[in-house]
């Protein structure tokens, strides 16, 4: 009977109490180990995250595979690399709750803009959180309507020419974000103030207008996120020929046959991405539709949505950026 | 090589005998499958961080596969702890027999008292493999209900039920056990013949009557003895001999080849070359194809491996088989052919095993450090190694000792269909018998040296 009350014993600390123990020093750990892997194998582990108002969520992170980056959207904190086989630690604190969203900010692969997670965060706020609707939403833009320039200029329009021409640009034109540049052209063109000037002149007074409303850090930040963000696909130039473009262009597939490579690659249909230095892609388009473009992603393109990575000003920012592949500064 | 006896050393006879060595062990073990459990269950999502992938799928698979089952058989049934819980319900005790414990104590359907069930289970298991072995939570769940299932077949039925017949593990290292040096045997069987009350299958204050429902006296194969030594530890007459014997002692023996055992050999090889393929091999759409459970790229995956490992290569075999008795015009039967036959095949696949195991064993563990240190993956550094990066070990010699090592198997699989062919035949009959089985396992091992070496 000795024996088997010692048999008991054993198995009462070695089957219970070693997974009891692990299980209550997990319970008080509050480090998050977090590991990413390209998008094709899974992206980020764990992807859902909770965390409270106030409270540190602390991270270990590593990449099983490529190098990747991590950073929160909408968020000041600078982005941390993830190195294969290296673990990185970062601490982050919220002081709002709600749903934020983290991403590798590193091109890792074809999909490299799903690999995406969220962090949830609760608690009471003191501050009172007023949100505002983005442009398009407000104004009920179809932001998949073609919109093609109808006039374009013959050669690239400059800021700096349209100011020799010596025209009071706020009597003849008010832009907002509303408006195309091929809009605000017809604007000005109809103007008699500009009734002696050429049309190239006109598009340099364009240029003009744009360069009037935006300022050169926004342009830094605007090319610092499109070469961040944006060129991998559109490529350093605009010219729609980054690194992933290839993958992406449309291949025709007939009715039941196997997926096209991009298909295959990225799970779902795309198509190559836009031209930007062709005038009539750009022109047509007002900032609140290429904003909201950004925001909202391509539907059937493969363009990613980036409304819960950027802040409404960095959006601003990037698409006064845009502005650069059609005018000189 | 005659048998050497073990037992006649009085340190290994005591070591044996005694209950506690294999009870410390099986608790530690026990806590360990428990842990493992929980750590998929629990633990951080990412397998190669994880304790119930990396321990039981990396280090306990390597343990299995390249020591335990060739050298000591079911060496690992005589430790498993899966059956402990439903044992100490049956028996009421936890070490010593202690009078009736709790169970219906139903005697096995005699229907299924082969491994046909055990073939289907592994065959379920393989069809899954590919999110079992990767994804913690799914290992979790499926060593959950291995610990459910067997708890239930001892609440049922007699003894180790659920191990004779269900364990999908203990199926093929039943099979292969035949390959390994030890075995349990009786001494004299005139003196069992004998002996009327039979204590080592009936039992007695000293232990259990055996376990796996196999009476020790007509004993002569490893297959369905579980190295659990209560026959050692009940015998009264001192008749029971733990022994040191030739590699593949088993494959010797002429007597009791069945064909469900014959299956399990096909099954195991077709399950080699598919997860060499699958989990090795440079064909992403078959990756992808393995782990879409569902889908009907999964489904024809999940057809290849069955008509693989259920048709194809028997059939195949079958045909190598026939040739064999057609050119050494022998009167055994088909079937009677092809069941012993299959038997030449015991070990080519555990040497393909071995190969197939080298070959991520030595690549992958390096993930038991930092898993040692943090086993849930929850930021802890218990032993300093939590930071260890991932480092392929001896990859510049694995290609050398797969080639080995399926070498190896296939001249063992050929001696092996050559002393099978010798039994019912004679002079150069015997040679142009075994020939056609002999091609089907040099094709067989073709196919893996390219698939694990390239």
């Amino acid at each position: 009977m000795k024996a088997e009350r010692f048999a008991l014993l054993l198995v009462i600390v070695l089957v219970i109490g070693v997974p009891l123990a692990a299980v209550l020093a997990r319970s008080h750990s509050d480090v998050i180990e977090l590991h990413g892997k390209v998008a094709e194998n899974g992206g980020w582990t764990p992807s859902d995250l909770t965390a409270q108002v106030g409270q540190p969520l602390h991270l270990r992170l590593t990449s099983d595979d490529v190098v990747h980056s991590f950073a929160v959207g909408q968020s000041p904190m600078p982005a941390v690399d993830v190195l294969p086989g290296k673990w990185t630690t970062t601490t982050l604190m919220f002081d709002q709750p709600g749903k934020y969203t983290f991403y590798c900010t590193r091109w890792c692969g074809p999909n490299h803009w799903r690999m995406r997670g969220t962090i949830e965060v609760t608690g009471a706020t003191t501050e009172t959180i007023t949100t505002t609707l983005p442009l398009y939403v407000t104004l009920n833009l179809d932001l998949d309507a073609p919109h093609p320039s109808d006039v374009v200029p013959s050669e690239k329009p400059s800021a700096a020419r349209g100011v020799s021409l010596g025209v009071i640009l706020d009597r003849i034109a008010s832009p907002d974000r509303t408006q195309s540049p091929a809009q605000v052209w017809h604007q000005l063109r109809s103007s008699s103030v500009t009734q002696k000037l050429s049309d190239e002149q006109v598009w340099d007074l364009v240029a003009l207008t744009w360069r009037s409303n935006t300022t050169l850090e926004r342009l830094a930040e605007g090319q610092q996120l499109y070469a961040q963000n944006c060129a991998a696909c559109h490529g350093e130039t605009g010219k729609g020929d980054g690194v992933i473009a290839p993958s992406l262009k449309k291949a025709p597939t007939m009715p039941g046959m196997a997926m096209t490579r991009q298909e295959t690659l990225t799970g779902h249909e795309t198509v190559a991405p836009i031209n930007f230095t062709d005038a009539k892609n750009l022109l047509g388009a007002s900032a609140a539709i290429l904003e909201g473009k950004i925001m909202r992603g391509g539907m059937g393109t493969g363009m990613p949505y980036w409304g819960p990575i950027f802040t409404a000003e960095q959006i601003q920012s990037l698409v006064d950026y845009l502005w650069t592949f059609q005018f000189d500064q | 090589m005659t048998s050497i006896e073990l037992t006649r050393n009085r340190l290994v006879k005591a070591t044996l005998r005694n209950r506690w060595p294999q009870f410390v062990i099986r608790a530690i073990a026990l806590a360990g499958f428990l842990f493992a459990i929980l750590s998929g269950l629990i633990g951080t999502p990412v397998g190669n961080h994880n304790f119930s992938i990396v321990f039981v799928w990396i280090v306990w698979w390597a343990l299995l596969m390249l020591i335990v089952v060739p050298f000591l058989g079911r060496g690992w049934c005589a430790i498993c702890p899966i059956p402990m819980p439903g044992e100490w319900l049956q028996n009421g005790a936890l070490l010593k027999p202690r009078g009736k414990g709790f169970s219906l104590n139903r005697k096995w359907p005699r229907r299924f008292r082969n491994i046909w069930m055990q073939n289907i289970a592994f065959t379920l298991l393989a069809l899954f493999s590919a999110v079992v072995l990767t994804q913690p939570s799914v290992t979790g769940v499926v060593l959950l209900l291995f610990l459910i299932i067997a708890l239930a077949t001892s609440l049922i039925f007699e003894r180790r039920a659920f191990c004779r017949y269900l364990c999908p593990v203990g199926g093929f290292i039943g099979l292969y056990s035949q390959v390994a040096p030890v075995e349990v045997r009786v001494k004299d069987p005139a003196v069992c013949a004998v002996h009327t009350e039979k204590s080592c299958y009936t039992g007695s204050q000293d232990g259990y009557g055996c376990p796996w429902l196999v009476y020790p006296g007509t004993l002569t194969k490893n297959i369905n003895c579980g190295l659990c030594m209560e026959c050692l530890r009940t015998c009264t007459q001192d008749n029971v001999a733990f022994n040191l014997r030739s590699f593949g002692a088993d494959l010797k023996q002429p007597n009791g080849r069945k064909l469900d055992e014959a299956f399990k050999a096909f099954i195991m090889l077709g399950a080699a070359m598919i997860y060499s393929a699958v989990m090795l091999g440079p064909w992403g759409a078959l990756k992808t194809a393995a782990y879409s459970i569902g889908t009907p790229q999964w489904l024809l995956y999940a057809l290849t491996l069955l008509g693989l490992i259920y048709v194809i290569l028997p059939g195949t075999f079958l045909l190598a088989v026939a040739a064999g008795r057609a050119l050494a015009k022998s009167k055994e039967t088909l079937k009677k052919s092809f069941i012993a036959f299959a038997y030449a095949l015991v070990p080519l696949g555990l040497m393909a095993w071995i190969a197939f195991s080298l070959s991520f064993v030595f690549a992958s563990l390096s993930y038991l450090w930092p898993t040692l240190s943090d086993p849930l993956g929850a930021g802890w550094n218990l032993f300093g190694t939590a930071n260890v990066a991932w480092q392929p070990y001896l990859m510049s010699i694995v290609p050398f000792l797969q080639a080995g090592v399926l070498i190896g198997g296939l001249l063992w699989a050929c001696v092996t269909a050559r002393r099978i062919a010798a039994e019912k035949q004679q002079g150069r009959s015997i040679t142009l018998q075994a020939l056609p089985v002999m091609g089907f396992c040099f094709v067989i091992t073709a196919g893996l040296m390219g698939l694990l070496i390239g």
